[in-house]
């Protein structure tokens, strides 16, 4: 056994040895049971133990937790001991509880007073070991009771500096556990200086809390901004010596540097011309010091000179604002990209993927491809190489593109598995963005499929597709590449996945080619159909049925394969229902209704890449430059727009917008194959149903969740807001400190597509961000809401941008709830506010005359179907502000109608899916009394009702 | 800041565990397993940092103990290295050429002199010096304890 200083317990060292010496798993349990046995019946016993013997047995306690063992006794002697006049034992006591009590414990108000007790005790070290105590645990009872007391103590002239040093430590746990606890006015100028205390133990310590305090005030602590840059220039010129044993390694006070440094990232660069000054030369000399030669040949020396280095350059990066330091700092980064250090190559190439994003350093980065390229083949640890693909994707631009993904893709054959996945992806992204020859991204995708098409995600895959849809100019030639690919002896599923789709919509493009002629192209993928998953069966189902309209030449052929037994009585329902009702389309309908119904495919919304967000998702962290480049350009150029699709007919408006929800709409979980039109099997309305499929499957949870996210969650008073957006479909929803929602939403008859922009407007990322949708009272069964999950990291500064599909089922009052819950600095955020989805959002607006507005306005004679409102006018009697806000609320503004010209008559129409409602609104103003009356009749009464209550509050 | 730091030998055996951040103790025997795993595979040359869900692993050994260190994502890899370091440092100073085996004995000192490093998953005191002397201060109270009990035991007082 080693010698023990202090006070040893001899009675613990014999048993930690005994523990070392069982030779079993089952002997070290049967040890310790015997002794856990042994502790409860002394802490049970008569005879009262002395602190000694306390001390002892909660020690002991305290080694058996720390082997992995479960503790259920002994807290109530620990927390005993914090009485104790003994140090020895006091000690231990604070570290049983430290280690062993979670914040909610019952015996938190003893402990409480044990704290207090020790904190006014006039033996710093007892001041310490309180406030040490309070550190640890930061409970919120904590921070309520010492809250005002320790920064007191922080400031007091009275205080000895080992006490300053954990009171301000101790205030910044309290600060992450309660933020209103932070303090202001009087406090903040003296906490400030405190970076100007001669003790550099204090001022390590308080950097730390005033960096916290100004992440959360910047404004009132902006006078740290001077100080910290005069004591930052005071250490960085100082010689080692001078700082004693404040200087590390030869290094001056490389810690306090880096947290000196890093408070000033919170801020602009400084206005003071003064200040800025000083502040670039301090930059500048610790960019020149890593010139020097080393002091010392010792890892710590480097380490630290290098910590202060990359600090440097990451202010340099921030301030993004002094081009000349901001291509040294790169210069310096591409001397460690060839370091012996791996340590400083790794750091070197996540430095450098910030600087890839300044326009003053890109440049200067791209001249480090070809190291990075290097890096990429030729690094040991995965780690290090996973930072190369990180760098190579932040310094890919218009005119490295090219040669970049080459070497990606070339790098992917010989892949880590870890990192395929994402570098797919991001293949994938840099193809789509900086293709100016869409049959090179086409190359591409297909080499991405061909190389790790086990890698190859949906959302890859489908991105391809839709890319090729609505780029006529590359068609061609993907049907002609992915035809050729199909010939490849081995071949991916996700190869046949996307050879079956576009050959499905494009194979005639290359049909005239006696080599890929339509029953080449069939007998082709058919070669692949019995090797594939029933999903991409079904798939397969489909291109033969496009064939059928193709190609009539081979419809017999076709139809041979829907109606074998393989398929007709195949296990999988899908499989079947899909032969079955091919067979019959291709069979019963004449070639004009073929040719509608199996026409191309439209092109596709305008969307962003969901590649990035998934990518996001799989990658938490990851920094904010490597997404920066991409934020630019928000709508990828291979998405055109999609203005010559008109939505003209009902039936075909719904399998669109089902094909948005899904995608490519090949989901197995779609019971009706997506295709232009409903298949004949069923009746007209089969594309409701379809609809209906969608969405139902994806509410039911929602509605579900619901129930729980009621009631618990405080309600924000969004009414203005809400007001606002009762005649505008897009603007800001709410906005606090930490937060900004905005939304953009788009309506179409009964369906609604709804963007909601979420914006952390803080320094610090949100975790487990999660937005959720409920409906209150039984809003759910008249509204289907559809909800796209989002990234539960939002990185500060970012935004985070969620769909919502809705469709209206039936009228409706109530509105949805939109829950917001996220952890910020450690301290759980939660608010629910109304989605401004009212019912006149579903409307469209209506042109008649007058004679038939009056037939009809006399047909809704029945008084449940009015509603009226006379009442006194809110805002100006603007009738332009009124014509506006009528024209907004979705109703058609219809003149020359109302004998009185002074009266505004409106129509319009409500869709909802079941019915579809028409309404007719007057709105007559009196000047004089600044009075209106409000009248609406509609077929429906509730409508009525709802409509005049939103409406005259508008005015 | 520091989430948390774990101490463990080549065997995988958890030999100190400073939680900053509160997690059930569920999910810390989680996270140490996990990581342990993940650091144990990692070969000698390798680089001493790691991306770990939305955290940065740190971490190095010395002798047969693995020192680990989660931080946050704008923390300082290098320093971090150093703040292990120091740590081992101070062991070393205190326990004069320490190994494994004065950890597990003198766990509680280990946690002691750790408190007096770090507080709150920040460094608080970077001097080697002033750490020391803290500790000296705290052994010589103890001292007197320990002399107390031993005159008591002789009946003395």
């Amino acid at each position: 056994m080693p010698a023990v200083r202090g006070d040893g317990m001899r009675g613990l060292a014999v048993f930690i040895s005994d523990i070392r010496n069982c030779k079993s798993k089952e002997a070290e349990i049967k040890r310790i049971n015997k002794e856990l046995a042994n502790i409860r019946s002394k802490f049970r016993g008569d005879k009262t133990l002395d602190g000694y013997q306390k001390k002892k047995y909660v020690c002991k306690l305290l080694f058996i937790f720390l082997l992995g063992h479960d503790i259920d006794f002994g807290h109530m002697e620990a927390v005993n001991l914090l009485s104790s006049n003994k140090y020895s034992e006091k000690q231990i006591g604070y570290l049983f509880i430290s280690v062993l009590i979670s914040a909610n414990n019952e015996l938190m108000k003893l402990i409480i007073q044990s704290i207090k007790n020790d904190l006014s005790s006039r033996n710093p070290i007892h001041v310490n070991l309180a406030l040490q105590c309070i550190a640890n645990i930061g409970s919120r009872e904590m921070a309520e009771t010492f809250g005002s007391e320790i920064p007191k103590l922080l400031v007091s002239g009275d205080t000895i500096d080992v006490v300053k040093q954990s009171a301000a430590l101790c205030l910044l746990r309290l600060l992450r556990t309660l933020s209103d606890i932070i303090p202001s006015g009087e406090w903040t100028s003296r906490i400030v200086h405190l970076l100007n205390d001669q003790h550099m133990g204090v001022v390590t310590s308080a950097v730390n809390l005033i960096d916290a305090l100004v992440k959360k005030n910047p404004d009132e602590y902006k006078g740290c901004i001077s100080l910290a840059v005069s004591r930052l220039s005071r250490i960085v010129t100082a010689s080692y010596t001078d700082l004693q044993d404040y200087t590390y390694y030869f290094v001056p006070a490389p810690w306090l540097s880096m947290k000196l440094l890093r408070l000033l990232q919170n801020y602009p660069p400084p206005e003071d011309p003064g200040v800025r000054g000083r502040l670039i030369e301090c930059l500048e000399t610790i960019l020149n010091k890593a010139q020097e030669p080393p002091k010392s040949k010792k890892v710590q020396h480097s380490n630290a000179k290098n910590a202060v280095l990359f600090e440097a350059i990451s202010l340099i990066i921030h301030m993004d604002s002094e081009p000349n330091l901001l291509v040294r700092a790169c210069n310096q980064l591409g001397q460690f990209l060839q370091h012996r250090e791996t340590n400083l190559r790794y750091l070197a190439l996540e430095s450098m993927c910030l600087l890839a994003t300044s326009e003053f350093s890109h440049e200067a980065v791209k001249k480090h491809q070809e190291t990075v390229v290097t890096a990429l083949k030729t690094e040991r640890d995965v780690s290090v190489r996973q930072r190369a693909v990180d760098l190579l994707y932040a310094m890919c631009d218009k005119t490295n593109a090219e040669e970049i993904v080459g070497e990606m893709l070339n790098y992917l054959e010989t892949a880590d598995y870890s990192i395929r996945e994402e570098m797919v992806m991001k293949v994938a992204i840099l193809a789509e963005k900086y293709a100016s020859d869409y049959t090179w991204y086409v190359d591409v995708i297909l080499n991405l499929i061909r190389i790790a098409g086990d890698y190859v995600s949906e959302e890859v895959w489908y991105r391809v597709i839709q890319i090729v849809i609505n780029r006529e100019d590359v068609q061609g030639y993907a049907a002609k590449t992915v035809f050729e690919s199909l010939q490849a002896p081995a071949c991916h599923e996700n190869m046949v996945k996307v050879a079956g789709y576009i050959l499905g919509e494009f194979g005639n493009l290359i049909a005239g080619d006696q080599r890929s002629s339509p029953f080449v192209q069939f007998n082709l993928l058919h070669s692949k159909y019995h090797l594939c998953a029933a999903q991409t069966r079904a798939l397969l189902l489909t291109t033969y049925v496009k064939f059928v309209n193709l190609f009539p030449e081979i419809r017999v052929d076709i139809q041979n394969i829907l109606k074998s037994n393989s398929n007709v009585r195949n296990s999988e329902v899908e499989l079947q229902q899909r032969s079955m009702e091919y067979l019959q389309l291709s069979q019963i309908a004449s070639s004009d209704v073929l040719a509608t119904v199996l026409e191309e495919m439209p092109p596709f919304p305008e969307r962003e890449s969901s590649i990035l967000a998934i990518l996001k998702k799989k990658k938490p962290g990851m920094s904010e430059g490597v997404t920066g480049p991409l934020k630019e350009n928000k709508h990828p150029a291979a998405v055109i727009n999609n203005t010559g699709v008109s939505y003209t007919k009902n039936s075909e408006n719904a399998p669109s917008l089902a094909v948005s929800a899904d995608l490519l709409g090949i989901s197995s979980s779609l019971h009706q194959p997506t295709i232009n039109s409903a298949p004949p099997a069923s009746s007209n309305n089969t594309s409701t149903n379809l609809l209906v499929d969608v969405f139902g499957e994806t509410t039911s949870p929602t509605a579900g969740g619901a129930k729980s996210a009621i009631g618990d969650g405080i309600i924000v008073k969004n009414e203005e807001s809400l007001k606002k957006f009762i005649c505008k479909h897009n603007g800001i929803l709410f906005e606090n400190d930490l937060l900004q929602i905005g939304i953009k939403s788009e309506y179409r008859q009964n369906l609604c597509q709804m963007g909601l922009f979420y914006g952390n407007k803080t320094n610090f990322q949100f975790l487990s961000f999660t937005p959720s949708i409920s409906s209150p009272n039984n809003l759910s069964t008249k509204l289907n809401i559809q909800v796209k999950p989002v990234d539960t990291v939002v990185e500060a500064g970012a935004q985070v941008h969620q769909i919502l599909n809705v469709e209206c089922i039936e009228d409706f009052t109530d509105l949805p709830l939109l829950t917001i819950q996220f952890i910020y600095c450690n301290v759980q955020q939660k608010l629910t506010l109304r989605l401004p989805l009212t019912i006149n959002k579903f409307s469209e607006p209506t042109v008649m005359n007058s004679e038939s507005f009056f037939t009809r306005w006399k047909n809704l004679n029945n008084p449940t179907q009015e509603a009226q409102k006379i009442f006194k006018a809110t805002y100006p009697m603007d009738s332009e502000a009124v014509k506006a806000k009528l024209i907004g609320f979705g109703i058609q503004l219809l003149t020359g109608i109302d004998p009185n010209p002074e009266n505004y008559v409106c129509a319009g129409i409500i869709h909802t899916r079941t019915l579809q409602v028409g309404c007719l609104i007057r709105l007559e103003p009196n000047t004089q009394a600044q009075m209106y009356r409000l009248t609406i009749r509609s077929s429906k009464d509730t409508v009525s009702k709802e409509l005049c209550k939103l409406l005259h509050e508008l005015f | 800041m520091l989430q948390f730091m774990l101490l463990f030998s080549r065997q995988g055996k958890l030999r100190l565990q400073k939680w900053y951040v509160a997690h059930p103790d569920k999910q810390k025997k989680k996270i140490t397993r996990e990581l342990l795993a993940i650091l144990l595979a990692r070969k000698p040359k390798m680089c001493s940092f790691l991306e770990w869900k939305d955290l940065k692993i740190v971490y190095k050994r010395y002798a047969s103990l693995y020192f680990c260190c989660a931080i946050d994502q704008n923390d300082n890899e290098l320093l971090t290295l150093e703040i292990i370091h120091r740590y081992v440092e101070l062991l070393d100073k205190y326990f004069g050429s320490v190994c494994e085996l004065d950890i597990i004995f003198n766990f509680e000192k280990a946690y002691f002199i750790l408190d007096e490093l770090l507080l709150g998953g920040e460094i608080q005191e970077t001097s080697k010096k002033n750490v020391l002397k803290a500790i000296a201060a705290q052994d010589l109270l103890q001292e007197d304890d320990a002399v107390e009990i031993a005159l008591k035991e002789l009946g003395l007082v």
